[in-house]
């Protein structure tokens, strides 16, 4: 037995193709047959797919072959009544620029991004600079955060409805303490999606938190204390030192909060339906709305691959321009 | 703290002051929910609203028990995610295993095709994975098919990030040990399960605190892979039980805390695996 057969794939130490492990023995005449499935049972091609097979057929058959079937599903006529399923071309597609709710979907998806991620980022990031510091109660501090991480959406989602209920819910209570008038939120059409900016943000906290602590804490002291005597004062070291070795973390999350808000559904589904007036209605809220409501599938599936390709066309561009921004050690 | 400047004593940090009314902002929702579940429907109804109910009205739980089968529901996500945990660290196991170490015929592309289906928002599968789903359940096994705990289950069992994620892992690991043990006769398999993962611990943890947030919280496959509600998980049978009594708060809030409780608890008992896990998918991205 060699080194060669325990190669680490990808260095080219390997020996290429796999194949027999071991010098092969001169097989003597007993047992031969028996040796060779033991040789079989051993090599790495078997053991290779024998290993793989079970995890590969799931992930095969659930996630990559439904990624074909709804490309084609999407130039269909498809829906749940009928079992023919005519081609019907760039039709869906077609039928997606000209349909009113679609574009309002869009708007309304992207309205939600652009104040749920950044201000996801800005309320984790500074509670993490605050509670990045050992003074007492800090465990306290970082565990209510904590607990955001533990509530499902379904929960945070029923939570909010009742804090912004415009009858009885404590936020209005609050107004008309302060003097303010009495808001509609949820019921209002020009203010339900910031309630549910508002939830989401809270939901997400303890994951920004958890994601900036984690990369304050690989910040190494010498570089600050260094900045401090060349006279850098605390905004200065937070500015020039802290927030470009934040950087990798922010990209992440800046990356993993947008993919996650353009695939808004569960607070909306609970708490809006999408109303009033569609002033909710997000694109996964619509997609699930003709895939499981009117069973159009060739339709949503137009939708979810117009999706899919927003999501990956701003992802690139938020690599291409966060790597602008993004500062590695190492 | 920084050299050479004068530091002022102060009785408490001033951090206190930023992080005492965060704390209250971010904890307010939860307080507020607890509170509202014990009130009396009345109390809950009342606007100025009470901010202390009079007693401790627990019959909401009941109430809540008797119109919803919280405990039902509890059981349901409890099977589905231990069973996707466990289903998943074996099967990911195996494939990162074989991902890392072995050369075989297509390894490449295989890889390559399952490294795709990361890429690929669930909403574009779905409705697929709903056919399939159906088809199974009516040709091949009823239990995996809709409306049966088995749909939460199969397609999950195996994952893209999970293979990914630990065939890194492996790859990191010393291969002197394994090549020892390969040495003294040891089949592959066993130089797995006795050399591999017993240095895997921290990792495979990871995964299944990962895995099981979740699956536990998961709620749009649900929605549309299950409609009975004894084969409901605890969001889905939330959320019906919150379309069947949307003014019921009191009760909404009781089934609500009953639906947190356990996972707080999970949560707190192993935190640092579920913050560990946050932050390796943090440095992942970095």
């Amino acid at each position: 037995m060699t080194a060669g057969t325990f190669a680490r794939p990808g260095t080219g130490r390997g020996r290429r193709g796999g194949g027999r492990p071991g010098g092969g023995r001169p097989g003597g005449g007993r047992g031969r047959a028996a040796r060779t499935v033991r040789k079989v049972a051993d090599s790495e091609q078997f053991n290779g797919w024998a290993f793989v097979t079970p995890g590969a057929v799931i992930i095969i058959l659930f996630w990559a072959a439904p990624i074909v079937w709804s490309a084609v599903m999407s130039f269909q006529r498809s829906n749940l009544l009928s079992p023919s399923t005519p081609y019907v071309g760039l039709s869906n597609y077609r039928q997606m620029i000209h349909d009113p709710i679609v574009s309002q979907a869009i708007q309304n998806t992207l309205i939600y991004t652009a104040l749920f991620v950044p201000g996801t980022m800005v309320v984790g990031l500074f509670l993490a600079v605050a509670m990045n510091r050992n003074i007492r109660f800090i465990s306290v501090y970082r565990t209510v955060a904590y607990a955001t991480m533990a509530i499902s959406t379904i929960g945070e989602a029923i939570i909010f409805t009742w804090l912004f209920d415009p009858s009885y819910g404590i936020a209005n209570y609050v107004l008309s303490r302060a003097g303010l008038p009495q808001q509609q939120f949820l019921n209002s059409p020009s203010q339900a999606l910031y309630v549910i900016v508002a939830m989401t943000i809270w939901g997400w906290t303890g994951f920004a938190v958890v994601v900036y602590l984690s990369a304050l804490q690989g910040i190494p002291q010498p570089l600050l204390e260094a900045a401090a005597i060349d006279g850098a004062g605390p905004w200065r070291r937070f500015r020039a030192v802290t927030l470009p070795l934040l950087s990798p973390a922010s990209l992440f999350l800046a990356v993993w909060l947008t993919i996650n808000a353009l695939q808004l559904f569960d607070e909306v589904y609970l708490s809006t339906q999408g109303g009033p007036l569609n002033a909710t209605t997000v694109v996964v809220y619509y997609l699930y709305d003709q895939a499981f409501q009117q069973f159009n599938f060739g339709y949503a599936s137009a939708i979810a691959y117009f999706l899919f390709l927003v999501i990956i066309v701003i992802t690139v561009i938020q690599f291409r321009v966060g790597r602008r921004f993004t500062y590695y050690r190492s | 703290m920084p050299p050479g400047r004068r530091v002022r004593r102060m009785p408490f940090s001033p951090w206190h002051l930023v992080l005492i009314p965060a704390t209250v902002v971010l904890g307010f929702p939860f307080l507020w929910l607890v509170v509202t579940s014990l009130e009396t429907p009345a109390e809950a109804l009342r606007f100025p609203p009470v901010l202390i109910p009079h007693a401790l009205r627990l019959a909401n739980y009941r109430d809540a028990l008797d119109s919803a089968p919280f405990v039902r529901f509890f059981i349901n996500s409890a099977i589905v995610a231990v069973t996707t945990v466990a289903c998943n660290l074996v099967l990911c196991t195996l494939a990162g295993y074989a991902f890392a170490r072995f050369r075989f015929l297509g390894r490449t592309a295989l890889f390559a095709m399952i490294m795709a289906t990361l890429m690929v928002p669930f909403q574009v599968t779905m409705i697929p994975q709903f056919i399939i789903t159906k088809w199974l359940g009516v040709h091949v096994l009823a239990g995996v098919g809709i409306n049966h705990l088995g749909a939460l289950i199969l397609p999950n069992a195996a994952t893209a990030f999970g293979v990914f994620f630990l065939r890194q892992f492996f790859r990191t690991l010393p291969i002197e040990y394994e090549e020892c043990a390969r040495v003294d006769g040891a089949s592959r398999l066993t130089v797995l399960v006795r050399i591999v993962l017993p240095l895997a611990g921290p990792s495979l943890a990871t995964l299944a605190a990962l895995t099981f947030l979740d699956s536990w919280n998961s709620f749009l496959w649900p929605l549309i892979a299950v409609t009975s509600t004894d084969q409901m998980t605890l969001p889905l049978g939330l959320a019906t039980f919150q379309g069947a009594h949307s003014t019921e708060w009191t009760l909404l809030m009781a089934g609500n805390v009953m639906s947190l409780v356990p996972m707080l608890v999970v949560f707190f008992i192993a935190q640092r695996y579920f913050v560990r896990s946050v932050a390796a998918t943090g440095l992942a991205g970095t």
